[in-house]
């Protein structure tokens, strides 16, 4: 049996208030609700790692073989996701990696590419991670309904939790919703058009398509998970399937994360898989040009799998942003006196020799005095030995703050910039920025866990380090 | 280290400063004549071109420093060299200078500290991004990363450091070449707009214009320039870990303080810093800085810094007067020019002409400065023969 062995699901903290984006001479307040939206250090490469890194949560990272990445929003257009994510993530050198692109029905297809690949035995344990953070029109109603997120499974042969039994697969050349190379944001065709000819008839075809191969129908699911490009066109959905959208449908998140895209119905996976029983059926349906079904069977284990960090936690962990202009700057959609892209960003040989330290995380432990240390050292801080070190992740250790400032003039888009000398378990200290927290948690000696994030944009492309954030 | 190899065997002959500030009709040239003819003019040398041997420069913003600092003096054929380390730059470049003439190489040399950061159009010093894992990032926030830690052992607190605001800013407005010439209250400090807590805008220095000078010679040479020369007794730079990565490093202390002062006070012969000294000029970028140089130093114990600042005993009538000319709070910190600077006030304070600031009678008197991350210290000790 080949399937599902971990999930682990990330949203950002910050949820932008649907209330704040009416502005523009329209009243606000048009209903209450949010949705997910990236923190300003955040992009669908960070909150991949972040999602990988829940999935993979009590398993050693060595067995994984695979990884597929799966998103619309990847910053470059040539240069690989999976392999910077795969450096994050600390995994071996041999690691197959592959991007999945360009349909927000990326993440399942990758999904069964996982399957596949296992199946014919060509890798043991794959990684996939979806994840996108789709920008929309400023106050358009996409910007309302999209959502940012990222879910991570891990496939495998071994301690399958949730099988796929069966998928059915439909193409479909249509123009719905599209971004070239040079749009700034997605665009969109008329949306009667979209949801009618697009989003409903084609999901509804390979919902259908696999019922009719598994000779099932809709009360043969305990569950249906699907994708939908805002609530009314997914309850017309689920109802044209023949699902009771009260009780057999998974709800869809709107006014909570929204339409999170390539990771869309894979979180929605996600929240499925932490209420299901052993022997539950669970149906997934996606959609982006063309559509896709699975049958999955939940298997005993699944609960083991509940302390994952998924959709549950990460829901309740919020924050909430009501000031659109900061939504706008986290965005670079509106300009700033400091230019927070100008300049000739960061040397790539500089990066070639730090990447260990810098994207691995990678410290110094001493073979002589065991003391730990970051960044890498020639000479030991403590013992003086010379080049007597072997190398340890720390990505995923806990630390301390020993000391910290709220720095006001720092160029950030959330000020003050909480700034800190972090000691991680084991004695490594790293001056390191604070994430995702509110200066009045910040003290001395808060337990803080780590996170991949955009240290700056600077040159125009992003650049990766870790910074800390408190212990959730 | 032979401890004795400089003390008391190079003079401090003339000294210069020009007016610190906003210089915007001032160019690096302009201040270092106006600094080195008022060096000149007070060792009485009127024939510069052949009395001065060589020059020592220290400044870290040219990229052509000698080359500004000759044409400007025209000090043709002679050795010019520039030395660069952090905010301790002026008192290096005083330090390779001193060794120049102890050696017996030189009888006498030029020494000028100086920088121009206000022609770069930012208030404030650079906003570093440097490699890849380079933060955005800025001194106030490397230098406040002691605040927490320190307030939460000592219990000290923000009105602590607003009152060595308050004290400094006094003090300038008696210097006639400072830039800030306003008091100001603890009140005004604590209401400040926050630059990087705990730092808020009178906790930090400013950025400015500057240059200063000092004419050097062998001790036996010093009579004949003037009766009341100031001998140099030490002058010692120390680097240290970066606090930041230091597994050691326990955020109540800055290690380069420490170890300079131990070189510095083992060449002057300094048992008990805080009775000997007379006069102290501390690196006040920030006033936490102020505040625990004030215990690496050996001024008081540690801890007791705030005890020491409401009792008074580093204001300008109190029993160790520190930054009697207002320090960096008010001359603002043109980086080359400081540690030069701190020299010119102690070497005035030493000679009685100090005016409406001169404490009474100093013998020995110590200037510090402390730079990077921070990382390295420079001390220099003078006195009276």
């Amino acid at each position: 049996m080949i399937g599902i062995r971990s999930y682990g699901a990330y949203i950002p903290r910050m949820r932008l208030q649907l209330a704040a984006i009416a502005g523009g001479g329209r009243k606000a307040g048009s209903g209450g609700g949010e949705r997910a939206v990236a923190y300003y250090d955040e992009d669908s490469v960070t909150m991949a790692v972040a999602a990988a890194t829940n999935c993979l949560e009590g398993i050693d990272r060595s067995q994984i073989d695979g990884l597929l990445f799966a998103s619309t929003s990847y910053e470059y257009k040539e240069k690989q996701a999976a392999a910077l994510i795969a450096k994050a993530l600390d995994l071996d050198r041999n690691t197959i990696t592959a991007d999945f692109a360009d349909s927000i029905r990326a993440g399942t297809t990758a999904l069964r590419s996982a399957l596949d690949a296992v199946t014919a035995g060509s890798a043991n344990n794959v990684l996939v991670v979806a994840s996108d953070c789709r920008l929309a029109p400023p106050r358009s109603a996409q910007e309302r309904s999209f959502g940012d997120g990222a879910a991570a499974f891990l496939v495998s042969a071994e301690d399958v939790r949730a099988s796929i039994d069966a998928a059915h697969f439909v193409t479909d050349e249509i123009i719905d919703v599209w971004r070239t190379e040079r749009d700034p944001w997605v665009k969109s065709w008329e949306d009667r058009f979209v949801v009618e000819h697009g989003y409903l008839r084609t999901a509804r075809e390979a919902c259908l398509g696999l019922f009719k191969k598994t000779d099932k129908k809709a009360a043969d699911f305990r569950r249906a998970v699907l994708y939908g490009p805002d609530a009314r066109s997914h309850t017309a959905l689920a109802r044209a399937l023949g699902f009771d959208v009260k009780t057999e449908v998974q709800p869809p998140l709107f006014g909570q994360l929204g339409n999170a895209g390539a990771a869309f119905a894979p979180l929605l996976l996600i929240a499925a898989l932490e209420q299901a029983r052993p022997g539950d059926s669970i149906l997934l349906g996606n959609y982006g040009d063309g559509a896709e079904a699975f049958a999955l069977s939940v298997h005993d284990g699944i609960s083991s799998l509940f302390g994952n960090r998924g959709v549950r936690w990460h829901l309740e962990r919020r924050a909430e942003l009501d000031d659109y202009a900061k939504y706008l700057n986290f965005r670079h959609l509106q300009t700033t006196s400091a230019d927070p892209r100008g300049g000739t960003g960061v040397s790539a040989t500089v990066h070639y020799r730090e990447r260990d330290q810098d994207i691995s995380f990678h410290g110094h432990k001493c073979r002589r005095c065991a003391q730990e240390q970051f960044p890498f050292q020639r000479v030991c801080f403590s013992c003086f030995a010379r080049d007597d070190f072997d190398a340890v992740r720390l990505s995923d250790r806990h630390g301390k703050l020993l000391a910290f400032t709220f720095d006001h003039f720092a160029p950030s888009p959330d000020l003050p910039l909480i700034v800190t000398t972090t000691e991680i378990d084991g004695g490594a200290r790293a001056y390191l920025q604070m994430t995702d927290a509110n200066v009045s948690e910040v003290k001395l000696d808060l337990p803080v866990e780590f996170t991949f994030r955009k240290i700056h944009e600077y040159g125009g492309t992003p650049n990766y380090f870790w910074k800390c954030t408190p212990l959730r | 280290m032979n401890p004795e190899a400089i003390r008391d065997k190079v003079a401090i002959v003339g000294m210069g400063c020009c007016k610190f500030g906003e210089n915007w009709d001032k160019s690096p040239a302009d201040m270092i004549v106006e600094a080195a003819y008022e060096a000149y003019a007070d060792a009485g040398i009127e024939d510069p071109q052949r009395q001065i041997e060589a020059v020592f420069c220290g400044a870290i913003y040219p990229s052509k420093g000698t080359a500004e600092v000759a044409d400007a003096l025209k000090l043709y054929g002679r050795p010019v060299s520039m030395v660069t380390n952090y905010c301790a730059t002026g008192t290096d470049a005083f330090r390779f200078g001193v060794f120049s003439v102890a050696c017996g190489m030189y009888d006498t040399v030029l020494v000028v500290g100086f920088d121009k950061p206000k022609d770069r159009g930012v208030s404030g010093p650079n906003v570093q991004t440097a490699g890849v894992r380079g933060l955005p990032q800025t001194p106030a926030g490397w230098f406040s990363l002691c605040a927490a830690r320190y307030f939460e052992t000592y219990g000290a607190g923000r009105e602590d450091l607003a009152r060595i605001a308050v004290k400094n800013h006094h003090n300038g407005t008696l210097a006639p070449k400072s830039m800030l010439k306003k008091e100001i209250t603890v009140e005004e400090v604590l209401a400040a707009p926050i630059i990087s807590w705990p730092f808020g805008l009178y906790d930090c220095c400013a950025q400015s214009d500057g240059a200063a000078v000092a004419v050097i010679t062998r001790t036996d040479l010093a009579k004949s320039f003037r009766d009341d020369y100031v001998l140099v007794k030490a002058v010692a730079i120390a680097l240290g870990p970066n606090p930041q990565a230091d597994p050691s490093f326990d955020f109540l202390r800055w290690k380069p303080t420490i170890y300079a002062a131990e070189q510095a006070y083992a060449q002057a012969g300094i048992a008990n810093p805080a009775k000997e000294l007379d006069i102290v000029q501390v690196h006040d970028c920030f006033t936490l800085t102020e505040l625990l140089t004030y215990e690496d130093l050996g001024l008081c114990e540690k801890g007791s810094a705030k005890e020491h600042i409401k009792s008074g005993t580093f204001a300008l009538d109190g029993e160790l007067p520190v930054n009697t000319d207002g320090g960096l709070k008010t001359f603002g910190h043109p980086t080359g020019a400081t540690g030069v600077r701190m020299l010119y006030e102690n070497y005035k304070q030493l000679q009685g002409k100090a005016d409406k600031r001169q404490v009474k009678n100093p013998t020995l008197a110590l200037s510090h400065n402390l730079g990077g991350a921070p990382q390295t210290c420079g001390i220099a000790i003078i006195g009276m023969p």
